[in-house]
């Protein structure tokens, strides 16, 4: 297969295990790309894409600024803390508007659960999630692949448990199916009131002691909690959580084994992770960063293959 | 049309070992020399050309590598499906070295143009040369031309060249069929 069996990326969920390995080998070369002493190539150089964030974001809108200029895009940004979306615009109006000024493909990422799906089905051009509310977060998830499989060789068989927040992570659901699509055992850990009632019908085991959880896994996912997303108390206090869910040197160190760790972030140090295991040797936070790049240069480059060229 | 044998495994073997006399001729002890195979059917001649230089001409040191040109070709999007890339294995710079591209078939010119392009990321070489096993001659669509020729041919639209390789196929032959005969 050299094609992506998807118009749009709007999550893991619709992609083929096919599309993903499509991505995750066009990745590989990308990482060497972005290694070389000119980390640029010329393949999207008639390509114009915007980056819409209706949400706030640091790696991720840096990450996809980066990947689409070393693919020699043209690149519009746009926040929505400083547009007209203050004004009363709705999505579909203010895309539109922009897609107006010839622009091929948006990159999105929004509060809502479905606005990239939703406009993928009213505007005319490629879709890329970054990010919708709750639901999925996919180049995150592909991005944890790849740096899963860069490190083991393979997710066949390789077993990982993504702790904490898992109510509100759309990380953590990207995650879920694309491990699984991939051949790798989920379980999920954290308190019983961030564990969403029906997750075991996703296939996903869950556990509720940290210890227990960081035994039986090859890779630990920590997430971070996510305040601004809760509505209610779901833990008495932050260091009652941070206590019984954040990962520590001396919980590591009690393991029979040793295991990665990963975190999507932004970290909060000292709450579910420490400093010391963030900056550790089997710490992986920082290739995730490299790779997320790499990455969104494959998803880029394979929507953008599908773009039909005006002539 | 029957395939017609451009090159069996013998002529082949003795046109490698020609292109490995005419580069020592001009490249001496390969110091300032970079062989290069273009990704993905010209690094099996590099290798060859450079095995045959280490092994039966005594040159010990060369410098070689693979360039994969998809993200610089000139048809990204007028194809149906995106071009996948091959590796690139490329671990030292090409600054003011000498540099062979290499390649298996040289047709519209246009993988060598890319080439050309992709090769500029690791650096500005001195001066770079072309080395084809076939020259399909009348069919450029651009101005390239190579520096050293196994063999040129002449060919018309339809038809097409196959390098097979032992590594590969099983076999070392070059062969000329008409694409409407296998269709």
């Amino acid at each position: 297969m050299s094609s992506l069996s998807v118009e749009h990326l709007l999550g893991i969920k619709y992609l083929q295990r096919e599309d993903i390995e499509l991505i995750l080998t066009t990745a590989d070369n990308f990482k060497e790309v972005i290694n070389r002493p000119i980390k640029k190539v010329p393949s999207l150089r008639d390509i114009t894409i915007a980056n819409l964030f209706f949400e706030n974001s640091t790696r991720t809108k840096l990450s996809f600024e980066l990947a689409e200029k070393r693919l020699s895009a043209d690149v519009i940004n746009f926040a929505s803390s400083n547009s007209s979306v203050k004004k009363g615009e709705t999505l579909i109006d203010t895309v539109n508007n922009i897609l107006a000024m010839k622009v091929d493909m948006v990159v999105i990422r929004h509060p809502n659960p479905g606005a990239a799906h939703f406009l993928s089905q009213h505007v005319d051009a490629q879709i890329v999630n970054a990010g919708d509310g709750t639901h999925e977060h996919p180049t995150q998830a592909l991005l944890d692949a790849f740096t899963i499989r860069e490190k083991l060789g393979t997710l066949k068989g390789k077993r990982v448990v993504i702790v904490g927040d898992i109510l509100h992570s759309r990380v953590a659901l990207s995650n879920i199916f694309c491990l699984q699509k991939l051949g790798a055992e989920v379980m999920v850990c954290g308190p019983t009131t961030l564990i969403p009632k029906h997750i075991h019908s996703l296939g996903v085991k869950v556990e509720h002691n940290l210890r227990r959880a960081l035994q039986w896994c090859d890779v630990a996912n920590m997430l971070r909690i996510q305040l601004e997303r809760q509505e209610l108390a779901y833990f008495p206090t932050l260091r009652e959580y941070s206590m019984l869910f954040g990962l520590t040197k001396d919980i590591l160190d009690s393991l029979d084994k040793e295991i990665l760790i990963m975190h999507p972030g932004p970290i909060n140090r000292g709450v579910e992770i420490s400093s010391e295991v963030a900056d550790g040797a089997h710490s992986l936070i920082l290739q995730q960063v490299e790779n997320g790049v790499a990455v969104r240069m494959a998803v880029l480059y394979l929507l953008a293959g599908k773009i039909e060229r005006q002539s | 049309m029957k395939p017609i044998e451009l090159l069996n495994s013998q002529q082949l073997s003795v046109t490698i070992t020609r292109l490995c006399h005419e580069l020592m001729e001009n490249h001496g002890d390969f110091s300032r020399t970079a062989i290069i195979g273009l990704q993905p059917r010209g690094i099996y001649l590099a290798d060859r050309i450079v095995k045959e230089l280490k092994e039966r001409k005594g040159i010990n040191h060369i410098r070689s590598g693979k360039l994969d040109i998809t993200f610089y070709r000139d048809d990204f999007r007028r194809k149906a499906e995106p071009p996948i890339p091959s590796e690139t294995e490329l671990d030292f710079e090409l600054e003011d070295l000498n540099v062979v591209l290499i390649d298996d078939v040289l047709f519209t010119g246009r993988t060598i143009r890319a080439g050309l392009d992709a090769m500029l990321a690791f650096g500005r070489p001195r001066k770079v040369e072309l080395l084809v096993l076939i020259d399909r001659r009348f069919s450029r669509q651009l101005p390239v031309q190579p520096d050293y020729t196994g063999k040129m041919v002449d060919t018309i639209a339809s038809e097409r060249v196959a390098v097979e390789w032992l590594e590969t196929e099983g076999k070392d032959r070059v062969t000329l069929f008409s694409i409407e005969d296998k269709a």
